[in-house]
């Protein structure tokens, strides 16, 4: 018995010694903590401003940057609400780069946060007929309108449910968010997505090192890594120090209005109790915070 | 024609600077007007205030050289005939596309000093408040302007605000909004590798 | 000490057999490696390697896992005729049907596990120790389904194979309930699976209360399939008795099964169609393509044609009782969900994506070379499981013999 017992042991010694060695030998300490690192969620204060501490260490490691990262929380009585005016839009695109530009994303392999799409203004809206890959030498074209889509941050979000390990949440000004470290890339969430909001590192991404946006949010336009979902988060490095998203500040045509849903005196809630808005997909009551409406 | 809003603002950068610098040399209350781009969201919004000035704003969009308009205008006797001009702002007289067939250059400008707008009161405004002339005729859109409905505004959506005036984006003399060329389409799905 | 003993026999049972053993042993270590070069190249690279990209974010890998839950849920749901018709080897029909589906589990996961773009970070979806979005993610409910499913079925066929190996009489308050837990939850890993698709109400084409009934009857199709040629080998090659009826008995229970199937799908395609709301795009990219795009076509009538001539074979007693037709139909109706999971399920789900757009997907090399390696790992497992199985339940391989041997050495 006695002789069992000692070779038991050491065939868990052994075992337990090759898994600390397979743990060890392809990766440093520091990818060994990345690895255990927790959801961002469930973490307090004291443990997240190491992260953040560790993230920037290795940002400039990374990108030769020194990146400011921002962990700030939602502003107490804020609820963020968009709105987009379809009778303005001409479907420049200008938006669609200057989110990139400002959320880091990457640009080989191509990842947008913004699809504007062209539609028949005999049609309606009518997804099955519109394209993204318009190219006219002048928009707006004749007989079209768009449909910019982004990220609807819906009151009822389907991708936050179906997340099989809580990885993506609602934020109290309704921002929804993702704790990148977190992510497993199974991309449940794009599919439940009925919008496309939601986009996926397929390979490495890349951005010019010079082009990179050091001001940072940890839930938000930080640089990502391969194999994790990303989406617009309304700018949250931007809109929670009182900016308004860039997408907003870039549109040439003003169509695109940004507010706090709670404050009465916001230009979103003028837009909601003066002009008749519509939301996309509205029967699968997603209850999108992202607003459309006609200004003319 | 390409990037017609970024050539805008770059030429409203160096128009705002021109303009404070003749401002400085005249004597003119610079530092007020400076004081007023910084407003904040609450004074904004009071819609209907009669006070000059409501809105911080974008500096008008002046073509090179052209203001202050008494530059040229004070040594010229005051015509205040309806007549297509040939010699002076033939180009504007060519584009002029704004209700033209009632309109013309002294139902907006004055005939006496002519650096500034007039109202159909006789009031007379500062180039600055422009939106108020425009507001004149186009009422609603001044309304949904005032709120940032209309328009464009940048700055903080809790704080102060910058509004773009109506002449920033809409060429007073011919406002139809101009084409823009698109920024290129994403690429296929087929060709990310 | 005893299990130890009984886990060295299994392991020497696997390096001893024909000369045709080891050519398939052979083959399929070297479709291991084939596909595991090209999946070590997703592994460097990414996903990218795979022809998913945003519109079609779900593709091959999910499919075969929808596949192979179908495979590991009927082969236990086998016992159930086994018992009411109380066929007489129940106990290797059960052994050896739980084999199968300890095997397709396995293999389940493995395509999750290919199909995630961080699997190091699997654990995050652990209870405890991770963070699972436990009871409202259906995948999370998958994940939990599918390991409890593996830990029963691998419990019961170890207990019942060291039982014969020791030659002791198994404990039937052990095995009967957990069998017996084990067929509901046969039923629960699908029915979790076609949920996992239907709870998405955004892809219109997966949003039909008949996707789970569609899915079980399916599974009955292919699943016991599989069982009815390897009983046929077992038979001719071991001690395996079981009888021509009842193998004829699977066979007609799998018509019902087909036809159940057929005719969910032509309720599901009436509706579709005879609505003609802006849905059926997708069932038209299926069938006809839209446009000049028409990939999939062809594996979706290949799908249908398939299983209609299995459905014929099988229906018409004459050709249900001819082995060679019987066989030919067993392997088109595997053929036939194979492809209907794989492709014909997804694919359209996301084309055109939620927006409209049309993105053509195919699988990529590397996809396929990645699912080669996850099937040929599940045959060689199935491989050495079988072969353990058999030596003990039909060729007296059991703890005396070993004795004996090494006595008479």
């Amino acid at each position: 018995m006695k002789n069992e017992n000692s070779r038991r042991s050491f065939i868990k010694n052994i075992s337990l010694a090759t898994f600390s060695a397979l743990a060890l030998s392809g990766c440093n300490t520091k990818a060994f903590d990345d690895f255990l690192q927790q959801n961002f969620k469930t973490l307090s204060k004291k443990e997240k401003d190491i992260i953040i501490k560790n993230l920037g260490i290795k940002y400039k490691e990374k990108y030769g940057k020194e990146f400011h990262i921002s962990d700030k929380p939602a502003i107490d009585g804020t609820l963020f609400g968009y709105a987009l005016d379809l009778s303005r839009c001409v479907g420049c695109r200008r938006c669609v780069y200057a989110c990139v530009k400002e959320n880091n994303q990457s640009r080989e392999p191509q990842i947008h946060w913004i699809e504007v799409l062209q539609m028949e203004k005999e049609r309606g809206i009518d997804f099955a007929h519109s394209t993204a890959q318009y190219n006219p030498e002048k928009v707006p074209e004749k007989g079209y309108f768009y449909v910019p889509v982004q990220c609807q941050q819906c009151k009822n979000p389907p991708c936050v449910k179906v997340c099989p390990v809580k990885a993506t949440w609602q934020e109290p000004d309704g921002i929804t968010v993702i704790d990148y470290n977190w992510c497993i890339g199974c991309r449940y969430c794009m599919a439940a997505c009925p919008y496309g909001a939601r986009h996926f590192n397929w390979g490495e991404p890349s951005v010019p090192v010079e082009e990179l946006n050091t001001e940072v949010h940890y839930l938000g336009n930080r640089p990502r890594m391969k194999g994790v979902v990303e989406k617009c988060t309304f700018c949250i490095q931007r809109t929670r120090e009182g900016k308004y998203p860039a997408c907003v500040e870039i549109c040439p045509v003003g169509a695109r209005k940004f507010g706090n849903l709670l404050d009465p005196d916001s230009e979103i809630r003028y837009i909601l109790e003066n002009k008749r808005v519509l939301i996309l997909k509205q029967e699968l009551n997603t209850q999108p915070k992202f607003y459309y409406f006609f200004g003319i | 024609m390409k990037d017609n809003f970024k050539e805008n603002i770059k030429v409203s950068v160096i128009l705002t600077a021109l303009y404070l610098v003749l401002l400085s040399g005249c004597k003119n209350k610079v530092s007020d007007t400076i004081e007023l781009n910084k407003v904040n969201t609450e004074n904004e919004v009071s819609i209907g205030t009669t006070q000059t000035n409501d809105y911080a704003v974008e500096a008008p969009p002046f073509s090179d050289g052209i203001f202050p308009c008494t530059d040229c205008h004070k040594n010229l006797i005051p015509n205040p005939v309806r007549r297509v001009l040939v010699d002076w702002h033939d180009d504007i007289s060519a584009m002029f596309n704004h209700d033209s067939e009632n309109r013309w250059c002294l139902d907006c400008h004055d005939l006496k000093n002519r650096d500034s707008l007039r109202l159909a009161s006789g009031k007379l405004l500062d180039f600055k408040e422009s939106y108020k002339l425009c507001g004149q005729c186009h009422g609603e859109k001044y309304r949904d302007w005032k709120v940032g409905v209309h328009g464009q505004r940048t700055g903080n959506w809790n704080g102060k605000k910058e509004y773009f005036l109506c002449v920033n984006c809409h060429n007073p003399h011919s406002p139809k909004f101009r084409e823009l060329t698109p920024e290129p389409p994403p690429i296929m799905q087929e060709d990310i590798k | 000490m005893n299990f130890i003993r009984f886990i060295t026999g299994s392991i020497k049972i696997i390096f001893h057999g024909s000369k045709t053993y080891y050519a398939w042993l052979i083959l399929l270590s070297l479709l291991i490696i084939w596909g595991g070069i090209g999946y070590s190249g997703q592994l460097g690279h990414g996903l990218i390697k795979t022809h998913m990209r945003d519109s079609v974010s779900w593709a091959f890998y999910i499919g075969n896992f929808t596949f192979l839950v179908g495979v590991a849920a009927a082969a236990v749901m086998l016992v159930i005729p086994a018992y009411i018709y109380d066929w007489k080897p129940i106990k290797e029909i059960v052994i050896f049907g739980e084999l199968l589906a300890v095997c397709a589990v396995i293999m389940c996961i493995s395509f999750i596990v290919v199909d995630i773009g961080n699997p190091l970070r699997f654990w995050h979806m652990l209870p405890l120790i991770g963070t699972m979005n436990f009871p409202s993610s259906m995948l999370s409910w998958d994940f939990f389904v599918l390991n409890i499913y593996l830990l029963i079925n691998l419990f019961v066929v170890t207990y019942l194979l060291y039982c014969v190996f020791y030659k002791k009489e198994y404990n039937k308050s052990i095995v009967l309930p957990l069998v017996l837990i084990s067929i509901p939850m046969a039923v629960a890993i699908h029915t979790t699976t076609a949920f996992l698709y239907n709870a998405i109400p955004g892809r219109v084409f997966w949003n039909s209360a008949l996707l789970a009934p569609r899915f079980l009857a399916s599974a009955f199709c292919s699943g016991p399939a599989i069982l009815l040629i390897m009983f046929q080998i077992l038979r001719k090659t071991t001690k395996f008795e079981i009888k021509d009826e009842a193998i004829w008995k699977i066979a007609e229970l799998m018509v019902y099964a087909m036809f159940i199937y057929l005719f969910f799908t032509i309720a599901e395609l009436f509706k579709e169609f005879y609505s003609d709301t802006e849905n059926i795009l997708y069932w038209k990219y299926l069938l006809f393509g839209i446009g000049k795009h028409k990939e999939i076509v062809p594996y979706s009538w290949l799908s249908i044609i398939m299983g209609c001539i299995a459905f014929i074979l099988f229906l018409i007693p004459k050709t249900r009782r001819n082995f060679t037709t019987l066989n030919i139909g067993a392997v088109l109706i595997y053929a036939s969900v194979y492809v209907e999971k794989g492709i014909a399920l997804i694919i359209p789900a996301f084309t055109p994506d939620v927006l409209g757009q049309i993105y053509v997907y195919t699988p990529s090399i590397t996809e396929i070379r990645t699912a080669v390696m996850i099937f040929s790992i599940g045959f060689l497992l199935f491989t050495f499981l079988s072969k353990i199985a058999i030596a003990i339940v039909f060729e007296n391989y059991n703890i005396s013999s070993i004795s004996r041997r090494i006595k008479s050495l």
